[in-house]
C-alpha cells in the first residue's frame, strides 16, 4: 500500500477528510519551499503535492502561474523538485509530484519514475495527460510501484469517469469546477456531484481540488469528499510574505486552519 | 472541386496521430468538448448542406479561388532566373489564408449551438479572420494576443476592434503567440459550454491539426490545377513559410502524392545570433516534446521547459509546430529550412519593387526561401510560392527596418 493510500486510510479512521496541500518547488526559492512543505507536513497535511514548475501552465490561474514563473526565473531544476519530495517524505507526509507532461516526457518517463521513487515519492498527478496518451506512464508506474492520479471534471461523461478511475491509484482528483486554479468565494455547486459520479465507479478516495482556500470551505468539502486539496491559497500566503520566515509561518497557520476544517463534526 | 484531386493522405489515425506526433494532451475539463467537436466535424465534413454552405462562403465571401500570379521580374532578378509562381492568398478576404479555416470552424460553432468564439493570434491575421467570420455570423468574439504583438501589429488590433471583437492583450511570458495560446486555453476551460476555441494553426489537440488542415488544403488543391494550367507541368518545388504551419500544410497537402515535387518549409531563423532562443526554427533546432495539446517538435531546454523565441515576424514567432509537419520532416517528404530576419526582409523588399506586391513578413520568409532555392536550381526550375498574406500590417516594422 502506498504512502498516499495509507494517509487516506488514516484520515478515514479518524473520521475526517485527508488534507492535501500544494506548493511549487523552488518558490520563492528552493530552501524556503522545502521549509514550507515540511511545515505543512508538521502542521497536519496528509499528502503534499510538490509542483514541478513548467513554462506553460495552462491549467493555472495567475497566482500559481506567477509563482512557477518566478521559480523558473530563479533557476529551479527537476533535481530541486525531487529534493523537495525527499524532505516531505522525511517529514512523514505522503509526497506526490503535480506536473504537466512535457518535463516528464523530456526526462524520460521511466527515469523520472525511478528517481521519484528513490526520492521517496508516491506518485504523480498529471493534469494534461489523457488516459488515451498515458501508455508509457502506466507501464512505468507499474514497474516502479507509483500511484497515478488522473483528474475527473464536471464535464466528464460517465464513460470517461469509468475509464479514468479505472487507471487511477492512490486517489482520484475531482475537479470542482470548470476553470483554472485559484481561490473562489464559494465552493462550487458541482463539486459534490463530481465526487458522487467518481464513487459510482471506484472505491478509491476522491479528493476535491480547485477553489478551496480556507477552513470553512474545507469543512464543507469534507462533508462529502475523502480529501480536500488546497493550492493557490498556500501560494498566495508565500507570495504575500515579507520574509522567508513569515512565508513558512503563513503556511503553518493556514495548514492548522485547514486541518481543523477537514475534521467532521 | 477539380477532378484530378489526389487522395487525401492516410494520416492521422483515429486518435489523431501522425506517426509519433499529434495525439491529444489536454485537461480533462476540455475532453467532452473536444470529443463533441471531433464528432460534429466528422458529421459535417460529409454533410452536403455543410460543405455547400462552406463552399458558397469561400467563393462568394472569401473570393476563392485565389489567383496564381507569375512573378517574372522577381524570378529573373532575385531567384536565379527560375520561373516563380505565387499563390495569392493575400487576395483572399481579410488579406490572408486564415479565412479558409475560420469560415469552416465558425460554421461548426453554429452547428454545435455555441454562441461565443475565442481565438489566439500572433500577427493578428487569424484574429482578424475570426472577428470577421463572427461578425458575419453574429457570434461573440474574443481574441487573445501577446502584448508585444499588439504593439507590432497595431493595424490588426484596430481591425479586430472595428469588427466588434474584444482583443485581450496577454502580458505573460514573452508576450507573443505562445502566451496568447495559453491564455485562450485558460478561457476555454472555464467557458467550454457555450464557447468554441477556434485554433488558427494546424496545432493543438486532435482533431484540430487534421480539421484545420482539411479546411486549408483548398489552397493546394486550387494551386496544383492552376500551375498545371499555366505551366503545363507540376512545379519542381512548393515553398511556404512555417510558424504553426497552416498555410504550408494547406499548400503542401495536395502535392504530397506527387513524389517529384519538393515541399520546402521556411522557418523563422530570427536575428542570426544562432542560439535556438533567438529563432523560431522549431523543426530545424527543436526536439520532440508535448506542447499545447500535441506531441511535436518543440524548442525546449534539457528539462522540457519551452524556450523563448524570436522572429521579426509575429506570425512565425512560436516554439511549436503542427504535428503533421513533424511527421513530414521525419519521413523526409518535406524539407525545412531556416530563414533569417534579414533574408526575409530582403525577400519583402524584392517582391515590393519587382512585382508591386507588399507581402506579409511571414510570407517574406517563403519568398526568401524561393530566392535561395532558385539560385540553387537555376533558370529551368519552376517554383510555387504560397504568398500567405499581404503586408499592410507590417509597413511600420518594415519602415523602421529599412529606415524609410
Amino acid at each position: 500500500m502506498s504512502t498516499v493510500s495509507t494517509a487516506f486510510e488514516k484520515a478515514k479512521a479518524e473520521d475526517r477528510a485527508a488534507l492535501v496541500g500544494y506548493l511549487p518547488a523552488g518558490f520563492p526559492d528552493k530552501q524556503t519551499a522545502i521549509k514550507a512543505a515540511v511545515a505543512m507536513a508538521e502542521a497536519g497535511a496528509d499528502v503534499i503535492e510538490v509542483g514541478l514548475p513548467y513554462s506553460d501552465p495552462l491549467m493555472d490561474g495567475p497566482v500559481i502561474a506567477g509563482a512557477v514563473h518566478r521559480a523558473l526565473a530563479a533557476g529551479v531544476r527537476i533535481k530541486d523538485v525531487f529534493d523537495t519530495v525527499a524532505a516531505v517524505a522525511d517529514a512523514g507526509a505522503a509526497a506526490v509530484i503535480m506536473t504537466y507532461w512535457n518535463p516528464v516526457d523530456r526526462y524520460g518517463v521511466d527515469a523520472f519514475s525511478r528517481d521519484l521513487r528513490n526520492a521517496g515519492g508516491a506518485g504523480l498527478i498529471t493534469p494534461d495527460l489523457t488516459p488515451e496518451e498515458a501508455g508509457p506512464w502506466l507501464e512505468a508506474s507499474d514497474a516502479h510501484s507509483l500511484d497515478r492520479v488522473f483528474l475527473v471534471a464536471p464535464s466528464s461523461p460517465r464513460a470517461r469517469v469509468e475509464a479514468i478511475t479505472g487507471l487511477c491509484r492512490g486517489f482520484v482528483y475531482a475537479v470542482s469546477l470548470m476553470g483554472i486554479t485559484g481561490a473562489r468565494a464559494a465552493v462550487s455547486g458541482s463539486a459534490q456531484d463530481v465526487v458522487e459520479r467518481i464513487r459510482a465507479c471506484t472505491a478509491l478516495p476522491a479528493a476535491v481540488g480547485l477553489g478551496v482556500s480556507n477552513g470553512a470551505q474545507a469543512r464543507q468539502v469534507a462533508g462529502f469528499a475523502d480529501g480536500v486539496i488546497v493550492g493557490s491559497a498556500y501560494v498566495r500566503r508565500i507570495a504575500e510574505a515579507a520574509t522567508a520566515d513569515e512565508a513558512v509561518a503563513g503556511v503553518r497557520d493556514l495548514t492548522a486552519d485547514l486541518a481543523a476544517g477537514v475534521r467532521r463534526g | 472541386m477539380p477532378a484530378a484531386e489526389p487522395d487525401i493522405s492516410p494520416v492521422p489515425d483515429a486518435a489523431g496521430h501522425f506517426g509519433d506526433y499529434g495525439g491529444l494532451f489536454a485537461p480533462e475539463s476540455l475532453m467532452a468538448a473536444i470529443e463533441q467537436l471531433a464528432k460534429e466535424y466528422q458529421a459535417a465534413r460529409t454533410d452536403p448542406e455543410f460543405t455547400a454552405e462552406l463552399a458558397g462562403l469561400l467563393k462568394n465571401y472569401a473570393a476563392r479561388p485565389t489567383l496564381v500570379t507569375e512573378a517574372k521580374r522577381f524570378g529573373a532578378q532575385f531567384a536565379g532566373g527560375a520561373r516563380v509562381l505565387l499563390k495569392r492568398e493575400d487576395l483572399a478576404h481579410t488579406g490572408s489564408h486564415k479565412i479558409n479555416n475560420v469560415l469552416g470552424q465558425v460554421l461548426l460553432t453554429k452547428r454545435m449551438g455555441k454562441t461565443r468564439v475565442i481565438a489566439e493570434t500572433g500577427a493578428g491575421q487569424h484574429g482578424v479572420a475570426t472577428a470577421t467570420a463572427c461578425a458575419l455570423l453574429g457570434l461573440e468574439c474574443v481574441v487573445y494576443m501577446g502584448e508585444e504583438d499588439t504593439r507590432r501589429q497595431a493595424l490588426n488590433v484596430s481591425r479586430m476592434r472595428m469588427l466588434g471583437a474584444t482583443v485581450v492583450p496577454v502580458t505573460a511570458g514573452t508576450r507573443t503567440l505562445k502566451d496568447a495560446m495559453n491564455e485562450a486555453f485558460r478561457d476555454w476551460v472555464a467557458t467550454v459550454d457555450d464557447t468554441h476555441y477556434c485554433i488558427g494553426s494546424v496545432g493543438g489537440p486532435h482533431p484540430f491539426p487534421m480539421m484545420v488542415r482539411d479546411f486549408q488544403r483548398v489552397i493546394g488543391v486550387e494551386a496544383r490545377q492552376q500551375v498545371l494550367d499555366q505551366a503545363g507541368r507540376l512545379p519542381d518545388a512548393v515553398v511556404a513559410c512555417v510558424g504553426g504551419g497552416s498555410n504550408a500544410i494547406g499548400v503542401f497537402h495536395a502535392f504530397i502524392p506527387d513524389a517529384s515535387v519538393r515541399l520546402i518549409g521556411c522557418e523563422a531563423g530570427g536575428d542570426g545570433d544562432g542560439r535556438p532562443e533567438r529563432t523560431a526554427a522549431t523543426l530545424t533546432l527543436g526536439t520532440p516534446g508535448v506542447l499545447h495539446g500535441m506531441r511535436t517538435y518543440v524548442l525546449q531546454d534539457d528539462e522540457g521547459q519551452t524556450l523563448d523565441t524570436h522572429s521579426i515576424s509575429a506570425g512565425l514567432d512560436y516554439p511549436g509546430v503542427g504535428p503533421e509537419h513533424s511527421w513530414l520532416k521525419d519521413t523526409g517528404r518535406a524539407e525545412y529550412r531556416s530563414v533569417s530576419d534579414d533574408e526575409a526582409m530582403a525577400g519583402f523588399a524584392a517582391l515590393c519593387k519587382t512585382e508591386g506586391i507588399i507581402p506579409a513578413l511571414e510570407s517574406s520568409h517563403a519568398l526568401a526561401g524561393a530566392m535561395r532555392l532558385g539560385r540553387e536550381l537555376g533558370p529551368d526550375a519552376l517554383i510555387l510560392v504560397n504568398l500567405s498574406g499581404r503586408g499592410d500590417k507590417d509597413v511600420a516594422t518594415a519602415s523602421a527596418y529599412f529606415g524609410v
